[in-house]
């Protein structure tokens, strides 16, 4: 058995019911550092819920989730993303009304404070990094746009780039390929596989050809509990699985 | 870079427009109007205050506050405590049977003056209450609501809540407050009769001073980082947060702000107006604040600005013509104004600006080229 340190992220016995229904029940989970995992299971199973537990979003009933040496169930939302918890939504998560730029620099991780905000300055080094994410993420040409007449593809990209410029150490995903066209799709890909180097990925994704190219690890949820772990191949002829997901 | 030119504080049109403020207050309206009118001008932008700060709370964060006008009244009653405590010298209340403390004192049996009306001797203690002590009582409310989530119209209730609370406890204290009438017969400061045309006129431009002031604060806010987090957060709250800002300590920097800017036009309303009361304070008042800036326009400053000023003179004409009337007119007003136009007069003014300039210019060219081309023609024929 490792300890803690061998981890980024350590998720242990963590549960959380809502009203009596546990949506996460007694789940355990460690992710290494340049660790590539990615959650799987069918609908309910409580995928979304454990990453909500882990960036702040919903507060655990029970268990602990450490991410280096600290202890994230107990701290803010804003601390968590400071420590480098990055979180992309299931549906595009971006700020309509202002431009591709602007989004870009919102997240930029300087001047989080009020006076921090208020003093910040459009520097060259913002400028230089939002450039560079922007080439990054396909949308050189579209900084100066408002952001609510990107396509969805766009906005899933645009919203990756803000995560991008925050530089996390974990970076969690859900649904990055939803909804997007094949080529749409194929372009994310590449832009995962260029953004993943050197930092660890907890991604939620249903598109099983997507997550055989990624994963080096796959957790199965079912019904809150993990069902199964390990690489994809050990996964896909665990037999609790293959019951899950093709039924009697 | 096209994007270079973000970082200028004023865009060239809002820049012509503060000019164009600038100069109708300062020069036009001193210029074409007797000193009474000017002094009710004066009063109507105490309200402009206001309404750039409700630009900030309400049009940028998405704030909406219907309890502005506890901060205007905070404002005011601190510079009417200092009025009155001047007014009440002893040599002015001789008559009273404990000379010396304010008249509604004496009335309601009070021999001392209470505790929390002595700082208020010193001018200087004064002028910092008058922007402290309201926004202290924001960061309060805004610490209770914001910190635990609470937001919306639930926010905007409890601040309607917090207004009548304070009228309230403003009028059943007639002893320490002076009750339903107010602190009134305010004479002078530090021996300055403020009642004066010649008072009234400095007072004017010092608000004027003022307000133009505000106006480049609040710029500096919302073009800064902070304005367009304040933005971001509107839309999409839960994005902000996880982008590692706490949303609370925005939304209650914003809340702090706009309560500054209301303290500010509720003390400049004291010493114009000469007294201060409950009325100022409770839901009413702080609803027609909010149609000011809907009329104006809650994301444009100058709009605002123009919203209070062009309501209130709304008010004062027909609420003498019809007194009865001008109450659902407001409503009416307020109910159309979101319906059909939700930028108020600023977004049309920014959506039919440019055709209109446009137009005018065809205009003007087609007027000047005829004669020309008329006689370019006749030179040609010739």
């Amino acid at each position: 058995m490792s300890t803690h340190q061998d981890f980024l992220l350590s998720v242990e016995a963590l549960s959380v019911s809502f009203d009596g229904f546990k949506a996460v029940d007694d789940v355990s989970l460690y992710v290494e550092p340049n660790e590539i995992r990615v959650i799987i299971g069918p609908n309910g199973a409580g995928k979304t819920t454990v990453l909500d537990l882990i960036c702040g979003k919903t507060r655990a009933t029970s268990g602990s989730i450490r991410f280096r040496d600290k202890e994230l169930t107990r701290m803010s939302e804003n601390g968590i993303v400071e420590a480098g918890v990055g979180r992309k939504f299931q549906n595009p998560s971006i700020y309509d009304d202002l431009t591709v730029f602007e989004n870009l620099e919102i997240s930029y991780p300087r001047g989080r404070s009020v006076l921090g905000a208020l003093l910040f300055r459009r520097d060259r080094a913002v400028r230089e990094r939002i450039e560079e994410i922007a080439e990054t993420i396909y949308l050189a040409d579209q900084l100066a746009e408002r952001a609510e007449y990107l396509s969805h593809g766009q906005k899933q990209w645009l919203e990756i780039g803000m995560l991008l410029i925050q530089d996390p150490e974990l970076l969690m995903l859900d649904e990055p390929v939803a909804g997007m066209s094949v080529s749409e799709r194929r372009n994310t890909a590449e832009l995962l596989n260029k953004i993943i180097v050197g930092r660890s990925v907890l991604v939620i994704e249903h598109d099983m050809k997507f997550v055989e190219d990624i994963a080096h690890r796959v957790t199965v949820l079912h019904q809150g509990k993990v069902l199964s772990e390990g690489s994809m191949e050990h996964v896909k002829t665990d037999p609790k699985v293959v019951e899950v997901y093709l039924g009697h | 870079m096209k994007l270079r030119g973000d970082n200028a504080l004023f865009r060239r049109s809002e820049l012509l427009g503060l000019l164009a403020f600038a100069t109708l207050i300062l020069v036009m309206l001193p210029a074409a109007l007797d000193i009474f009118r000017l002094n009710l001008v004066g009063k109507y932008l105490t309200y402009a205050f206001v309404t750039i700060g409700l630009v900030v709370c309400w049009g940028y964060a998405g704030i909406l506050s219907l309890g502005q006008g506890i901060f205007f009244g905070l404002g005011g009653y601190c510079m009417a405590m200092f009025l009155k405590l001047e007014a009440s010298s002893v040599e002015n209340t001789k008559i009273q049977s404990t000379p010396g403390i304010p008249d509604f004192m004496d009335w309601n049996q009070l021999t001392a003056l209470p505790w929390f009306w002595k700082p208020f001797e010193n001018l200087g203690v004064t002028l910092a209450a008058v922007v402290l002590v309201p926004t202290l009582f924001a960061f309060i409310i805004g610490a209770a609501m914001f910190k635990r989530r609470v937001g919306g119209v639930y926010f905007a209730i409890i601040t309607q809540a917090v207004a009548l609370i304070l009228t309230i406890l403003i009028v059943g204290q007639q002893g320490y407050t002076g009750g339903i009438n107010g602190i009134t017969d305010l004479r002078t400061l530090k021996g300055w009769d403020i009642r004066s045309d010649g008072a009234k006129l400095t007072l004017y431009y010092i608000e004027c001073g003022l307000l133009l002031a505000a106006i480049v604060a609040t710029q500096l806010v919302t073009r800064s980082k902070l304005g367009r987090i304040l933005v971001a957060m509107r839309d999409k709250e839960d994005r902000v947060r996880f982008s590692g800002y706490s949303v609370s300590s925005f939304k209650i920097f914003a809340f702090c702000f706009a309560a500054a800017l209301a303290a500010l036009g509720g003390a400049m309303f004291t010493l114009q107006v000469g007294f201060m009361s409950p009325s100022f304070v409770g839901i009413v008042p702080s609803i027609e604040m909010v149609i000011y800036t809907a009329v104006g326009g809650r994301s444009s400053i100058l709009g605002s600005v123009c919203g209070a000023l062009l309501v209130n003179f709304a008010k004062t004409r027909l609420s003498e013509s019809f007194p009865e009337l001008w109450l659902f007119g407001l409503g009416a007003l307020f109910v159309v104004v979101v319906l059909s136009f939700p930028e108020g007069l600023a977004g049309v003014y920014r959506s039919s600006a440019p055709r209109l300039a446009r137009s005018f210019v065809a205009k003007l060219r087609a007027l000047w080229r005829t004669p020309m081309t008329r006689s370019l023609d006749h030179e040609l024929a010739e």
